[in-house]
């Protein structure tokens, strides 16, 4: 299960993720993105909620990263301890922002 | 009094679907959440579950439906749980794969073909032999 939470201002947007981004939940999300991202610039997600992550998910985070890199910036906030070890396994950690 | 007896194998048969991933990781989990296994650790394999379960539903059969039996068996001494897929599709040793490069920047990395690099940085260690017409990939980890 995932609810996606957005909040617009300007060519601003943060993301919060509630719950699991799988191979299930995670073409929600990636349909989403597809959707809001032209002519945003900031790109915050929250992660404070985010309660698993798989490769399919990482898969979508790699993908916004790559165009946030082309038109702005892209940060990840609220890091769990487990989906930050994800991260470092994966060299994710070296690839986003995160504060 | 007894001590909890932690030992136990444990079956479960499905059609290699992706939309059964979350009977899978539920059936691994409610086991496991009978041990004394972190959160840390569940999710570690929770992930692990996925990537080998997908890759089944996605790939072992083609077109073609089949079915992949999971076998969870947590033993005490030393404690530990493995994991077995065992699907009856396409020969397919996914540990044969290269590793990607994870040092490479965002631009230059291809979406994808993580998830058995994952798989085999999270647990202690995968094995995967094919055997009487069957895929069978074996995921252990110390809990």
């Amino acid at each position: 299960m995932l609810d996606i939470e957005k909040k617009a201002s300007g060519s601003k947007l943060e993301i919060t993720l509630i719950g699991r981004l799988d191979t299930t939940s995670s073409p929600k999300l990636e349909e989403m993105i597809k959707e809001v991202l032209p002519g945003i610039e900031l790109l915050i997600f929250d992660f404070k909620d985010l309660e698993y992550i798989s490769s399919a998910g990482l898969r979508i985070l790699l993908s916004a990263q790559k165009t946030m890199n082309k038109q702005g910036k892209m940060i990840v906030k609220n890091v769990s301890e487990e989906v930050n070890e994800i991260f470092e396994v994966t060299g994710f950690s070296d690839i986003l922002t995160m504060e | 009094m007894e001590p909890i007896k932690k030992d136990g194998i444990y079956e479960l048969k499905v059609d290699a679907l992706a939309e059964n991933l979350a009977r899978v990781t539920d059936f691994v989990n409610e086991r496991l959440e009978g041990t004394d296994c972190s959160m840390r650790v569940m999710m570690q394999i929770d992930v692990a579950v996925e990537e080998i379960f997908i890759n089944i539903a996605n790939y072992a059969y083609g077109q073609d439906k089949g079915d992949a039996i999971i076998r969870l068996e947590i033993k005490e001494e030393p404690f530990t749980a493995s994991i077995t897929f065992i699907d009856r599709g396409t020969p397919y040793d996914p540990l044969a794969k290269e590793d990607p490069d994870v040092t490479l920047a965002a631009a230059d990395r291809p979406i994808g073909g993580l998830g058995i690099y994952m798989t085999k940085k999270i647990m202690d260690d995968v094995l995967y032999e094919y055997k009487d017409g069957s895929n069978i990939l074996k995921l252990i980890k110390r809990l």
